[in-house]
């Protein structure tokens, strides 16, 4: 489903990412983990269009996506969060999914002066659905009220919400569950299982160990750039090359 | 009475310039620091055609859409800059724009302005015209903020703000930036245009210094103080500013002193502006009347 073939990126004399090829097919859950600087988030920001590639490819299904601009990528169902959590702080929380549904009609000038009546029934119909999504992320009581103003753990499941506004074919999560209590991220575990229920496919950066061996049933790590290993998360446990870039080689110590 | 009847003209003529830099600054966040070049555009064009015997009703539709085309050519570089370098491109367009009026001078004779610029044939010249041009500029008010609104509540309006609080995730969700931020200039400067097709035809008479940062300060003022990002408070902030601006006509200053009135205007302006960014920086009207914020 999403394809990535001998991606590098440089930032000045830095590669932060250096000739990954990795592919995902219909997993469910993907994790990608790595120590900080390991260059996960620069690959998400590839995937999804915030940066441009220097050399590679990147597929998502049939299609060549490493040349499109973000909204475009977004638009054909591959949806990111950020890691930093950013909602729309001065939109009410049902704004903020509102404006998350694709391809509404009610963003074209014309529509919205000359066919009201269909920018009305869309409009009520994303509504329902926002409600739904709403009720999922145990929101509906904050309806109407300014997103800025909800706890950092509603502002992440908000995110969430939204992105799942959007019909994503495929959902990239940037550390869900960074720095919100163990409760919430029961919640946001049960969350993320459901989607992979209905059929979207995840593929989240997280740095909580125990929770990626829970959850995901591939994983893929990452180390100064380079991919040292995909597999099954357990298998990544006894990995020689993965324990040696997160805990450092011994014989550096003698 | 013929001059509260002036005065609310005016009003109601910064009331519709006052919405349409809202389109870009409250809702779009753009901070376009040269939106009086809009204005000026529609005012010159309009009072051109007009003076060269076109209706008045067309060479106000040729005002508003030169002004929207000079908002496409501004937007088209201009957007490629973010923030601060996108409001010193606007700044010195508006520049440019007001040296366009004082040098060609075969079109625009230059400093010495354009005298005689005719009203709509069914309003009448002069002081007999005053209620008439004051219905005329009550309905345009209402039809442009009627169709502000419009825009502000629908989808459009709320991917603008998703532009305004967050480009990023605006592109995350699907939204074409650069597009949105485009279709806003030019509603904005086609809005402008026609509040400067109204003043040229107003006055009758134009020259390039009605055009300079000034006025932009001023229109800027009335949205900030009205309150950015809502429907009304614009044109609130319109009429509280230009009958601020009358009553100082009516202060009892020794003529000695009368050449200190301009100045001091000026820095009671810069006044009002620090206080509401300290005190309320939302403007009179909330944008967020009615949403929870505790």
């Amino acid at each position: 489903m999403l394809r990535i073939e001998n991606v590098t990126k440089g930032f000045g004399g830095l590669v932060a990412v250096d000739d990954i090829s990795l592919r995902l097919d219909n997993t469910g859950i993907t994790g990608l983990i790595g120590p900080n600087g390991s260059g996960k988030t620069t690959l998400f920001h590839m995937i999804t269009g915030f940066y441009r590639v220097d050399h590679g490819l990147i597929y998502f299904g049939d299609k060549l996506i490493s040349r499109l601009k973000p909204h475009n990528i977004s638009r054909i169902g591959l949806v990111r969060t950020f890691q930093q959590t950013r909602v729309l702080p001065f939109l009410s929380t049902l704004d903020n999914l509102l404006s998350a549904a694709p391809d509404q009609a009610g963003e074209r000038l014309s529509s919205v002066f000359f066919r009201p009546a269909v920018v009305r029934r869309e409009e009520n119909e994303s509504r329902e659905r926002a409600m739904e999504i709403l009720e999922l992320v145990s929101l509906t009581s904050m309806s109407d009220q300014l997103a800025g103003m909800l706890s950092f753990g509603q502002q992440k499941l908000l995110e969430i919400g939204r992105v799942l506004m959007a019909r994503p074919k495929m959902i990239l999560l940037d550390e869900p569950t960074a720095g919100i209590n163990p409760t919430l991220i029961r919640q946001l575990v049960e969350i993320i299982r459901g989607l992979k229920k209905r059929g979207i496919q995840i593929f989240l950066i997280e740095h909580n160990m125990p929770l990626v061996a829970e959850i995901c049933e591939k994983i893929f790590v990452m180390d100064s750039g380079r991919l040292i290993f995909s597999g099954i998360p357990s298998e990544a446990r006894r990995d020689a090359r993965v324990i040696e870039a997160y805990l450092g080689r011994e014989d550096r110590a003698s | 009475m013929d001059y509260l009847l002036h005065i609310l003209i005016v009003a109601l003529i910064y009331g519709i310039f006052a919405i349409s830099l809202n389109l870009e600054l409250g809702y779009t966040g753009l901070y376009n620091f040269g939106h009086v070049a809009f204005f000026g555009i529609g005012a010159y064009t309009s009072a051109l055609l007009g003076l060269s015997g076109l209706p008045v009703s067309l060479s106000m539709a040729l005002g508003m859409a030169a002004a929207g085309v000079a908002g496409a050519l501004l937007a088209i570089p201009a957007l490629r800059l973010t923030g601060d370098f996108f409001g010193i491109a606007t700044l010195v367009f508006a520049e440019m724009v007001r040296l366009f009026f004082v040098n060609e001078r075969w079109l625009t004779k230059g400093p010495m302005g354009l005298p005689g610029i005719p009203r709509p044939s069914w309003i009448g010249e002069g002081i007999a015209g005053l209620p008439m041009f004051l219905l005329f500029c009550i309905l345009l008010t209402l039809l442009v903020a009627l169709t502000s609104r419009r825009l502000a509540t629908s989808p459009f309006g709320r991917a603008l703000k998703v532009v305004r609080e967050d480009e990023y995730v605006a592109q995350a969700l699907g939204k074409n930036v650069l597009s949105l931020k485009t279709r806003a200039i030019i509603f904005g400067s086609v809005l402008a245009g026609l509040a400067g097709c109204l003043w040229a035809h107003y006055i009758s008479y134009i020259s390039p210094s009605d055009f300079t940062l000034n006025e932009t300060i001023l229109v800027l003022l009335c949205v900030v103080l009205g309150g950015k990002g809502t429907n009304w408070g614009p044109v609130l902030g319109a009429f509280i500013i230009i009958f601020f601006q009358e009553a100082l006509r009516f202060l009892p200053i020794p003529a000695d002193f009368g050449r200190l009135v301009a100045p001091l205007q000026g820095m009671v302006y810069g006044f009002v502006l620090i206080l509401i960014m300290l005190k309320r920086p939302e403007g009179i009207v909330s944008e967020y009347r009615g949403l929870r914020q505790c």
